[in-house]
């Protein structure tokens, strides 16, 4: 099956209202799935796989086209996920997305499985690069956008990095390019968790004002709450629109997002869980649905 | 009371500095030139740079085919993940800058987002080993060192003007990555002269020798047919293997050379560390063969910046200093012909 097409007809209250709850529901499965991949490993990435949640459901089950049965489809839409450690995020999207089955999660991390603990493309349909080095997903997007815009293929490039990354110079290289070349079919997602490997970005390496930088490198910059669907739908509506010069989407996301228990402990770039928690995340995940 | 002339010193020249020698027949831009023949061919070749079009001879490339041709500024990582997307989406890119600056600034990006996925991105590196006076920061003279790790990368280093037109072609036919040391600008033409094809992965025998052989790569193939045929003068008898690619290596050619009581050299425009030197002794180590390899190659040093020929001469590199080091290494041994008791050389 085809999952979208890029032609959505103007919408209204209704269907705005619908492709909300369609985005909710879908970013408490891939909550869920987070929650489980993480269950395998007993530990990891999984404060920022809540916390980017939302925005990787209203990017795959609303703003990207693609064929789950057909990854390499020319004129799919790409998303790049630089921050290959968000693996667990997007592998639960992919399952979501129908790209890869729901039932291959549990072999997160595990030997000869295909999703490894950090994204790579050769080991996985529907992941376009291998992250991990940081840095490298903006300057890869820019020739996936000026290779396909030269070969007059409409089909757009995502790229969602970290604030964290943003300390990388690479990323403004690529930056700067993407807006010399005017670049409209980019748009660039950056999660503002705040934290990094050594601890709070402010501490670590002060990124602020990150909406203001990409302005001034020329870009279409919006910011939002990345936990909030309403605001991102429009946001990346918008954005949509938008033409002339590469778009970025900022968003502020909240590490643990969905299950208070992880939302409330001392913030982790990677996060320990205990063995008898992961039921009660899951518990609190779906009160949170329910609400 | 006399007055003297003050002697006229070299001078570094420009970063354009040809290496050919006075009066040498060349050929002008010989990569630019190929690559605007190639891209007439292939709708899906397309250039980049960073902000070296002009130094690298890609401005000819991009005068010819300016749609074709992407400007990515003074900005190497974004360069090669750039040339990575490209390749991405179905294009076949030719990403061009100084070699320092592929290599040693761009290393990550050149390894995971085109290495590893094993993309047709070939990568075209200017100012290879000691083809320029300005020092360190221009001179890669450790890049093959640095790129030799690297699986999946074909690594190329030309001779001559002759080798690049017929190599440019071959590395946009390889389906994977490679990396090419670009001789630039006024090009030296030599191998025309010696029914010579460029062949992607193998070493080409020049010339025999019973006495000799050199085993040599990119321009230092030019100085070991000057040697060659200096030495014959003094009736040695020498053979030159060219070997253009150094990765993958052609071990076979390597192997057959060094199989005899030959004198076996090894000439490179690199650092003895990590390139064809080390290259040829592990080929003959790993082979179980016990055979001394002589290295002429830059020192594992930072070099002086100045006047190539000075500089030439000084590291060892010269046809002077190549025929002068043959000759010491053959001294009053077995292979000399001025040896006293001269035992018939076998080949």
């Amino acid at each position: 099956m085809t999952a979208l097409t890029s032609t959505r007809p103007p919408a209204t209250t209704a269907d705005r209202a619908e492709r909300i709850e369609r985005i909710r529901q879908a970013a408490h499965r891939i909550r869920r799935n987070a929650l489980d991949m993480g269950e395998v490993q007993g530990q990891g990435y999984i404060g920022q796989a809540l916390g980017v949640a939302d925005v990787l459901a209203a990017v795959y089950t609303d703003q990207l086209r693609y064929r789950p049965e057909d990854p390499h489809w020319p004129d799919r839409d790409r998303f790049l996920l630089s921050i290959g450690h968000y693996a667990i995020a997007l592998y639960a999207a992919l399952a979501e997305a129908g790209t890869i089955p729901l039932e291959e999660l549990e072999t997160y991390g595990s030997d000869d499985s295909r999703l490894p603990m950090s994204a790579m493309a050769s080991y996985t349909p529907g992941v376009e690069i291998s992250g991990g080095s940081l840095g490298h997903g903006l300057p890869v997007a820019t020739g996936m956008a000026l290779g396909l815009r030269h070969l007059g293929n409409g089909a757009r490039v995502f790229n969602l990095l970290s604030d964290g990354e943003l300390d990388e110079g690479s990323t403004w290289e690529a930056a700067l390019a993407c807006a010399h070349h005017g670049l409209d079919n980019v748009t660039a997602i950056v999660d503002v968790n705040a934290l990094q490997a050594d601890g709070p970005t402010v501490g670590v390496l002060r990124t602020e004002p990150v909406t203001d930088k990409w302005r001034a490198f020329g870009w279409h910059a919006l910011r939002v709450d990345g936990n909030d669907v309403a605001a991102l739908v429009d946001a990346l509506d918008e954005l949509r629109a938008h033409r002339g010069s590469p778009s970025v989407l900022i968003c502020d996301t909240r590490i643990g997002s969905g299950v208070p228990l992880l939302e409330s402990r001392e913030k982790a770039h990677f996060m320990r869980v205990e063995e008898h928690e992961w039921q009660i995340a899951r518990d609190q995940l779906q009160e949170g649905l329910n609400r | 009371m006399t007055s003297t002339t003050p002697r006229k010193r070299l001078t570094t020249s420009a970063m354009i500095a040809s290496f050919a020698d006075p009066g040498q027949r060349t050929t002008s831009a010989p990569f630019g030139h190929a690559l605007d023949r190639l891209a007439q061919e292939r709708p899906e070749v397309v250039g980049l740079s960073a902000d070296l079009a002009k130094y690298t001879d890609m401005h000819v490339f991009r005068d010819a085919h300016p749609d074709r041709f992407f400007q990515m500024g003074m900005a190497e990582q974004s360069l090669l993940g750039t040339a990575a997307g490209m390749a991405e989406v179905g294009l076949v890119p030719f990403a061009s800058t100084y070699s320092v600056f592929a290599t040693r600034r761009a290393y990550d990006f050149l390894c995971l987002d085109i290495a590893e996925p094993n993309l047709n991105v070939n990568v075209v590196g200017a100012l290879p080993g000691l083809t320029t006076g300005y020092g360190p920061s221009h001179q890669a003279t450790e890049d093959l060192a640095i790129l030799r790790g690297c699986p999946n990368l074909t690594i190329v280093d030309p001779c001559d003007s002759v080798d690049i037109e017929q190599a440019v072609p071959a590395l946009a036919a390889a389906p994977g990555p490679t990396y090419l040391r670009l001789l630039r600008g006024a090009v030296p033409t030599v191998l025309d002269e010696y029914d010579y094809r460029f062949e992607l992965g193998k070493a080409a025998e020049l010339r025999t020798g019973r006495d000799v052989v050199l085993i040599s790569t990119g321009l230092m193939t030019m100085r070991a047919l000057q040697a060659a045929a200096r030495l014959e003068a003094d009736h040695v008898d020498v053979a030159v293997l060219h070997v253009p690619t150094i990765k993958p290596l052609d071990t076979e050619a390597v192997l057959r050379a060094a199989r005899t009581d030959r004198l076996v050299v090894t000439l490179e425009n690199h650092t003895v560390v990590g390139g064809l030197a080390e290259s040829v002794a592990s080929t003959l180590a790993f082979a179980g063969a016990g055979t001394r390899v002589v290295p002429i190659a830059l020192p594992d040093e930072f070099l002086a910046a100045g006047a190539l020929p000075t500089l030439h001469d000084r590291y060892g590199l010269s046809t002077d200093a190549v025929v002068a080091r043959v000759k010491a290494e053959l001294g009053g041994g077995t292979h000399a012909p001025w040896a006293a008791d001269p035992a018939p050389a076998t080949a």
